[in-house]
């Protein structure tokens, strides 16, 4: 795993190699075992290596034998053993042991088609110093990240934000848009980013540059099958174990150690388990408990411990860890936030990399191509009630589907029946799974300054998010249609970035994610629904699948989404005091009105009510982290970027 | 306007509105309609209901008919009144 960056000077004029140096130390965390840069005449690259495969050979960027293909790449090409024989017999040489050296091969085979052979995870770009053409791709999923710019002489890239804008003609400013995205959707829509001049390329997408002009191509997507219903349940629990396995052994290629994340859930669990397969030493096992037993999840973890028989290390976050830590999350992700989440994960890549790992596995994945996040099971509940809306029993399941919810609770029928929009006309809309989270939080809207709300007033993110629909969406029955806007969208835009890649690069660490392998990911697109869920038992073909492999207590137990504390990370209740002096600088009534994004009274109102000590609901937390780390993107990346950029520059 | 009618009006445009709109929020506007209140927002106007008008809200009490606007609020709140000793 690593970080690149590059820059194309489509007037042919010379690049010089300090500005790539500079681009790729301020994304060194990603790759701190070696950091190169190639220039040549219009081309710079730029490398920064974090050495996993080949350790003594691996080094990029890497040119050909004829030095006329040079790439960059972070990411990993776990079939790059069988690919290489492959190519060995169609008469290519290797000087290395290295996948980046086997992708550079099936490049020079199959050029541009190249992808379709990848089983694997990346962000890469290819040289071709006889055509001039450049070539970039990014995983299938958006595992890893690729963002772009495009000047009137240049074309910039780059593993991160970040080492883009340290470019001196790429623009820094707020896109209102992708920040009206993030805080209706969670997540921006590629190709906005939440900085006007960059953008990013979406998953399963290339794009060539060639003569000043770009072209972007999607090479694969996301579909959902008509279910032949051929096969047997236990054919397709076998199926499915088989390939996991496949996936986890690929995964485990490494010259160095291999660990996993353990959430104390299902998903971690299988991982680690199928690992165990693999291994006959301890295996090393990582995990964040909380202060708090709202969110903490060690006592189902121990029991993993016990039953797997790991060697495993915790770390135990706090409010105030969150609090504190923050701005630095902030400056990793790249973007606004409505939750907290990521932060504890920053400490969970810091614990692994203090233990000298650099790589673990991890469940991501298996909510959204098995059918496991709650929002599956709500979207069906609310179908069945909405057949009969005036049944008394029906509302009763939302209730039961949501414990951890205590507010949820003490509602009527009739509330929950308007907060969970179960109306006839809404059964119908392509939305449909997806209007009460986005409804709600949608509402946090409400804290944009007037100025910021003109502008945002003729734009609807909704019809937006229509235009990146594929056709085939309205043929696919509501589940499949849930299950695509969280795995072609939240995956990426939120899921792999802020609270994958991002935070454990940040820690030099290399998330793989088994689930993620694209054989496993089409396999699951063919399982019928009913399959995935089974009544209302999410994951249902997933627990068939792996049997004993783990204990059952993990199997039967409901799911419990990975939360975070929120609003009171930042800001104490009546008797204790903020607990830290950026939060009351950034949302101080002049540091808002300054920066001109949010309603200065109706930001000290909001911080007002949760000093007061109230019962906060999610949509006041998911304002407060919104707003906070909207306030942190300009403080970091528009006002003092320079002066980050220094600290950059080691 | 009434002192009630007042105290509702400023209870929910600063606590659900945080001070935003209020101008444009009449007493009959639905809050569900305008996504005034949610889960926790019933909630939070049960709690100040009971606090600032002495009155104790039963279960089968919370729903929209009672607590859905300005106006069926004022209209609960002196309902309940009526019925309180």
């Amino acid at each position: 795993m690593c970080g690149i960056a590059g820059v194309l000077n489509n007037k042919g004029e010379r690049i010089g190699p300090d500005l790539l140096h500079r681009m790729i130390r301020m994304i060194r965390y990603r790759g701190p075992d070696d950091r190169n840069v190639f220039t040549e005449g219009p081309i710079g690259l730029a490398h920064a290596r974090l050495s996993i495969i080949d350790l003594a050979g691996g080094r990029q960027p890497m040119h050909n034998e004829d030095k006329s293909l040079w790439i960059t790449f972070n990411g990993e090409i776990f079939n790059y053993v069988e690919l290489r024989k492959e190519l060995e017999g169609k008469g290519h040489r290797f000087s290395s042991q290295s996948d980046t050296e086997v992708l550079l091969h099936l490049y020079e085979e199959k050029g541009e088609d190249c992808v379709h052979d990848l089983n694997g995870q990346w962000a890469f770009a290819i040289w071709n110093a006889k055509t001039h053409k450049l070539f970039l791709s990014r995983d299938r999923l958006g595992v890893r990240p690729l963002f772009y710019a495009i000047t009137d002489h240049a074309f910039i890239f780059g593993s991160e934000i970040k080492a883009v804008l340290t470019h001196p003609d790429v623009r820094r400013e707020i896109n209102l848009r992708a920040l009206d995205q993030i805080f209706t959707f969670w997540y921006s829509l590629p190709p906005e980013t939440i900085f006007k001049g960059v953008q990013e390329l979406p998953p399963g997408h290339s794009m060539v540059v060639e003569d000043g002009k770009v072209q972007i191509r999607q090479y694969w997507k996301l579909g959902y099958q008509q279910h032949s219903g051929l096969i047997t349940e236990r054919d397709y629990a076998d199926q499915l174990l088989e390939l996991l396995v496949d996936a986890t052994r690929l995964r485990l290629r490494s010259d160095v150690p291999v660990g996993a994340y353990l959430s104390g859930g299902l998903d971690s669990t299988v991982i680690t388990a199928l690992i165990k397969r693999f291994t006959d030493t301890p295996l090393k096992t990582f995990s964040v408990t909380f202060d708090d037993p709202e969110f903490d999840e060690s006592a189902h973890q121990k029991e993993v411990i016990h039953f797997l028989g790991t060697d495993h290390q915790e770390v135990r976050c706090t409010h105030q860890d969150i609090g504190r830590i923050f701005p630095e999350v902030v400056w990793h992700m790249e973007k606004p936030v409505l939750r907290t989440a990521p932060a504890p994960l920053y400490l969970l890549s810091r614990l692994v990399r203090e233990n000298g790992y650099k790589v673990v596995l991890t469940g991501e994945g298996s909510d959204e191509m098995l059918g496991g996040y709650d929002i599956f099971k709500e979207t069906k509940i609310r179908r069945f009630w909405g057949n009969q809306p005036n049944s008394r029993i029906r509302p009763l399941l939302l209730k039961r589907l949501y414990p951890y919810l205590p507010n949820l609770q003490t509602q009527s029928d009739a509330y929950l029946q308007a907060f969970f929009h179960v109306k006839s006309e809404d059964r119908s809309d392509p939305f449909f799974s997806h209007l009460p989270r986005w409804g709600l939080t949608g509402r946090i809207k409400m804290f944009f300054s007037d100025d910021v709300k003109a502008r945002l007033k003729s734009y609807d993110a909704y019809a937006e998010m229509k235009k990146h629909l594929p056709v085939e969406y309205s043929d696919w029955d509501g589940f499949s249609q849930a299950q695509y806007l969280e795995a072609a969208h939240l995956l990426p835009g939120y899921i792999l970035s802020s609270q994958g890649d991002r935070v454990a690069m940040a820690h030099s660490v290399e998330g793989r994610f088994p689930f993620l392998d694209y054989r496993v990911v089409e396999f699951a697109s063919k399982i019928p629904p009913h399959l995935k869920m089974k009544v209302l038992n999410e994951k249902y073909i997933l627990k068939q699948a792996v049997g004993k492999l783990i204990p059952v207590s993990i199997k039967k137990r409901p799911k419990q989404p990975y939360r975070a504390p929120e609003a009171q990370s930042f800001i104490g209740g009546a008797t204790q005091p903020s607990r830290n002096d950026y939060v009351e600088e950034l949302l101080s009534k002049d540091r808002i009105q300054k920066d001109g994004i949010f309603n200065s009274e109706a930001v000290l109102k909001l911080t007002k009510k949760i000093k007061g000590g109230q019962v906060i609901g999610i949509k006041d937390n998911m304002a407060l982290v919104g707003i906070l780390s909207t306030q942190l993107v300009v403080d970091q990346f528009i006002k003092n970027f320079d002066r980050r950029s220094v600290h950059g520059a080691d | 306007m009434g002192p009630i009618e007042q105290q509702l009006r400023q209870f929910v445009i600063n606590n659900f509105l945080f001070g935003q709109g209020g101008d444009q929020l009449s007493n009959h506007d639905s809050f569900l309609e305008k996504g005034i209140v949610d889960s926790t927002g019933v909630l939070e106007l049960v709690a100040f209901l009971e606090d600032q008008y002495r009155i104790k809200i039963e279960d089968e009490e919370l729903i929209p008919a009672n607590l859905d606007s300005i106006d069926s609020l004022i209209r609960f709140i002196e309902k309940k009144a009526q019925r309180t000793p």
